[in-house]
């Protein structure tokens, strides 16, 4: 069964703080959850089902189900990381189609730069299988990406100016946004020259850390029509997850590559329909692989493709991350799906900042990856339509 | 993710092996580099499980490698006091394994350069497979 237009988002909020030095996890959960519903113009008793993953505390829909006093009847806990929120919200739409319910929230938020600050890190998980072939080299983030830029180089000639074209891009978006943790305007000059993080990548080739979070509210057609604010269809909606395939490693692309093709037959659109994207920009080459593999570009011409500031908007042909995406201006929980959600829905209502609105803008998309590219990930693509 | 999570020297985290993974880690403690290979369709696979992941087979055995291979990406973590070099090294035998490189100047490594297989200590004594050019 298709989800196309049987389920609209009708709230959306995101915290404005950046640093949650005394604001717990749960209260996080809560804030935004009361304000995408006020957004939505509904109440905590309309909310029948409740969508997150492993950034909410305890058990995740049962303690934050408690902690707000919510009467559910479908309940989703699906942990796919940084991409979760795209994930509930096509799986929201699935259970809406079915009536399972009415009504649906997704929260995420989370508070890893005030944990980081105070050394709250959780432990690596000793039942998972690969750890023990993987944690003794010294995975951190920043090294696996840095594999597949470098990879991407190898085989494609990409080079670091190229990415850095895309850091441009959200410091071009990012000085409009208040919230923002970095409004400076950046040149790929000051790209290239930060130092590296792991090589390839720079030190500005990487998204922020940062506190907070958001929620999305999902409701049926006819509740929809009903409430103020403007219509936002979910269209199409794809997933697929990609791993390290045994040992038969490539690191040239994403689970976009199947995610994408997913989501555009549902909406029975093309990539030259879209108006704006969103996308999880954890590191600049983050954004290139999304980008080549949901088909705006052909393999391997992401480089050229986002350079000359075609990812500006009012400038570029494509759009992307208006609000200055996680590299410029947060990424709660260290999970970037649920602001690319929300980014997209303000440009869809055309309540982006004016500097920043792209005219017109009907149909957006988002794409998220959680997990790590290198080694495992699941990709979640999202279709919106104004309607 | 930025810079500033990586605190201290590094160390390199012990394995915890679970049973079917001890003959991985004694052999690597002897100096030998094992790979899991499946004798229903004869596919090497890595990291090593209980079950064939292209065939669902559990008729598996160790294979001796034969340490050599290719290195298919590279990158050196410059955050924290003590760099180091992660990588993904392609096995003779097929598979692509996560690694480090050592014993070189990962400024002059490139992507295809022939490794060989080194075995250094982690943080408890277990020693485990790292690579050199060759
Ligand atoms: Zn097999």
């Amino acid at each position: 069964m298709s989800i196309r237009n049987k389920a609209y988002i009708v709230g959306a909020y995101e915290h404005p703080t950046r640093k949650a030095d005394t604001l717990s996890v749960a209260q996080l959960h809560a804030d935004v959850a009361r304000g995408a519903i006020a957004d939505a113009g509904l109440s905590l008793k309309d909310i029948d089902g409740y969508f997150c993953a492993g950034d909410a505390p305890g058990l995740g829909t049962m303690s934050m189900g408690e902690y707000l006093g919510l009467t559910l009847r479908h309940v989703d806990s699906t942990e796919t990381g940084g991409s979760a929120p795209l994930v509930h919200v096509h799986h929201a739409a699935q259970a809406i189609a079915q009536g399972k319910c009415n009504i649906a929230l997704v929260t995420l938020a989370g508070r890893p730069r005030a944990a980081v600050a105070a050394l709250q890190l959780k432990p690596p998980d000793p039942d998972a299988p690969e750890l023990q072939f993987e944690a003794p080299f010294g995975p951190a983030t920043q090294n696996g990406y840095a594999m597949c830029a470098r990879r991407h180089m190898h085989e494609f000639g990409t080079t670091s100016e190229q990415l850095a074209w895309i850091k441009v891009a959200a410091s071009h978006h990012a000085q409009h946004n208040p919230n923002a943790m970095l409004r400076q305007l950046v040149t790929v000059e000051d790209v290239v020259n930060s130092p590296f993080v792991s090589d390839p990548l720079h030190r500005l080739d990487c998204c922020v850390i940062s506190d907070g979070g958001g929620a999305l509210i999902i409701a049926r057609p006819e509740i929809a029509a009903s409430l103020q604010r403007p219509k936002i269809a979910i269209r199409g909606a794809g997933e697929a997850l990609k791993h390290g395939m045994a040992g038969k490693v490539d690191l040239t692309y994403s689970a976009a590559r199947f995610s994408g093709p997913r989501a555009f037959e549902e909406a029975g659109l093309t990539p030259a329909d879209i108006k704006y994207v969103s996308l999880y920009d954890s590191f600049t080459v983050t954004v290139l692989f999304q980008i080549e593999d949901l088909g705006f570009c052909a393999k391997g011409q992401g480089g050229r493709f986002v350079s000359d500031g075609n990812l500006i908007s009012g400038i570029g042909k494509l759009p992307f991350n208006t609000d200055g995406g996680g590299l410029c201006n947060n990424h709660p929980a260290n999970r970037g799906g649920m602001t690319k959600v929300i980014e997209a829905v303000r440009q869809l209502r055309g309540e982006a900042h004016p500097a920043v609105q792209v005219k017109n803008c009907d149909l957006a998309l988002a794409n998220g990856i959680g997990g790590s590219l290198a080694t495992r990930h699941i990709a979640g693509t999202l279709i919106m339509e104004r309607q | 993710m930025s810079a500033n999570q990586t605190k201290g020297p590094r160390k390199i985290i012990s394995p915890q092996p679970h049973d079917y993974t001890k003959p991985y880690w004694e052999a690597a403690n002897e100096g030998r580099l094992l790979v899991r290979k499946c004798q229903a369709c004869d596919e090497a696979h890595h990291y090593p499980r209980t079950l064939c992941p292209f065939c669902g087979s559990d008729d598996l055995i160790w294979l001796n490698a034969t340490g050599t291979g290719t290195i298919y990406s590279f990158s050196t973590l410059r955050v924290g006091p003590e760099p180091y070099t992660i990588a993904y090294v392609t096995l003779a035998e097929g598979p692509t394994m996560m690694t480090n490189l050592v014993e070189c100047d990962p400024q002059s490594v490139q992507i295809g350069q022939k490794v060989s297989v080194v075995f250094r200590p982690s943080e408890q004594g277990q020693l485990v497979p790292m690579f050199t050019p060759e």
